[in-house]
């Protein structure tokens, strides 16, 4: 418990960090902390599905960042110094925590969830998909429709990410 | 610089590269293949497939490793794995309704088990890989060498 609190404001700092820090490089590789932080979290929360996906993606994607900021190294993005921008902020955060302060209390021990759907999941899963990986059988049989809809994001996002550097890679170079 | 990069690393990165690729590669598919008996499963598999590629491109430097990987074939992984989730979720229909798991459930723990399961996160594995990987290839292609000839082939 006490690992995970840790863990979670060297997130922040690592947030923070990566904001505040001048190179864009040295920002990418403080986000990267970021997500591994968040790895570590879910694997002591004892989600391992998520962890191993969290790390493998944060890898790729700090390595995707990287190739995509390496060559336009900007001195650093301006950071608009407003003295009530931060006031704004915290009055915004002050105003949603008293608002979300009852549905807050209502939110049950961390490690004790309700488990009123996931119950059946857990209980049937087995015999209903023959999958001992319990995650496997909810993403791919109970909630298959989400893991086509989210497979259908990424091919979209693919496709737009393509679309657009491909675009910018024809005016940028002389030949088509 | 560009000239360096398309180099590659050193010799040593180079020779680490032949030697860890393959076991990256296993590694990936095994985490697919398991996907429905241990933590793991198409995504994570496939996320780890295409860093093996990306491994690859990195170690080599642009030019080699265009050679032996194209982008296209990305693209192509993809779209298969697209497409088999999509036939894999039409061929439920046969068994009652669309996405249903319509392959005999087999005995737990065995690997070929749990229907069609291992089979969409095979779909599914292609499908990440290709994908991520894709990107990856127009990042380096577009943004590095838009002159190259391996660029302006696309």
């Amino acid at each position: 418990m006490i690992a995970l609190y840790i863990l979670l404001s060297m997130m922040i700092l690592g947030a923070l960090v990566a904001i505040e820090v001048r190179s864009l490089i040295s920002s990418v590789v403080a986000v990267g902390a970021v997500g591994l932080g968040l790895s570590l979290v879910f694997l002591l929360l004892k989600a391992p599905d998520v962890a191993l996906t969290q790390l493998v993606v944060e890898i790729i994607a700090v390595i995707i960042l990287i190739r995509a900021t390496i060559r336009r190294q900007l001195p650093g993005s301006p950071v608009s110094a407003r003295p009530y921008g931060v006031l704004l902020g915290l009055g915004f955060a002050v105003l949603l925590v008293l608002v979300s302060l009852p549905a807050l209390q209502e939110i049950p021990q961390l490690g004790h969830p309700y488990m009123r759907v996931a119950e059946t999941y857990v209980e049937n899963g087995l015999r209903d998909t023959g999958a001992t990986n319990v995650v496997a059988s909810v993403i791919l049989d109970y909630r298959a429709y989400d893991t086509l809809g989210e497979a259908t994001v990424l091919f979209t996002a693919v496709m737009g990410v393509m679309a657009v550097l491909r675009n910018r890679g024809l005016k940028g170079g002389e030949e088509g | 610089m560009a000239d360096r990069r398309e180099d590659g690393m050193s010799l040593i990165v180079k020779t680490v590269t032949r030697l860890t690729l393959g076991l990256i590669l296993l590694y990936g598919l095994y985490i697919v293949l398991h996907g429905h008996l241990t933590p793991g499963g198409g995504f994570a598999g496939g996320v780890i497939v295409a860093l093996s590629l990306v491994h690859l491109v990195l170690a080599f430097g642009g030019r080699s490793a265009w050679k032996r990987i194209s982008h296209s074939g990305a693209s192509v992984m993809e779209a298969t794995g697209a497409l088999g989730f999509l036939a894999l979720a039409l061929l439920g229909l046969t068994a009652g309704f669309f996405l249903s798991n319509f392959l005999p459930e087999g005995r737990a723990f065995a690997l070929f088990s749990a229907g069609s399961i291992p089979l969409a996160n095979l779909a599914i594995c292609l499908k990440v890989g290709g994908g991520l990987f894709a990107v990856f290839a127009i990042l380096t292609i577009f943004t590095a060498e838009t002159a190259s000839p391996d660029g302006g082939e696309r």
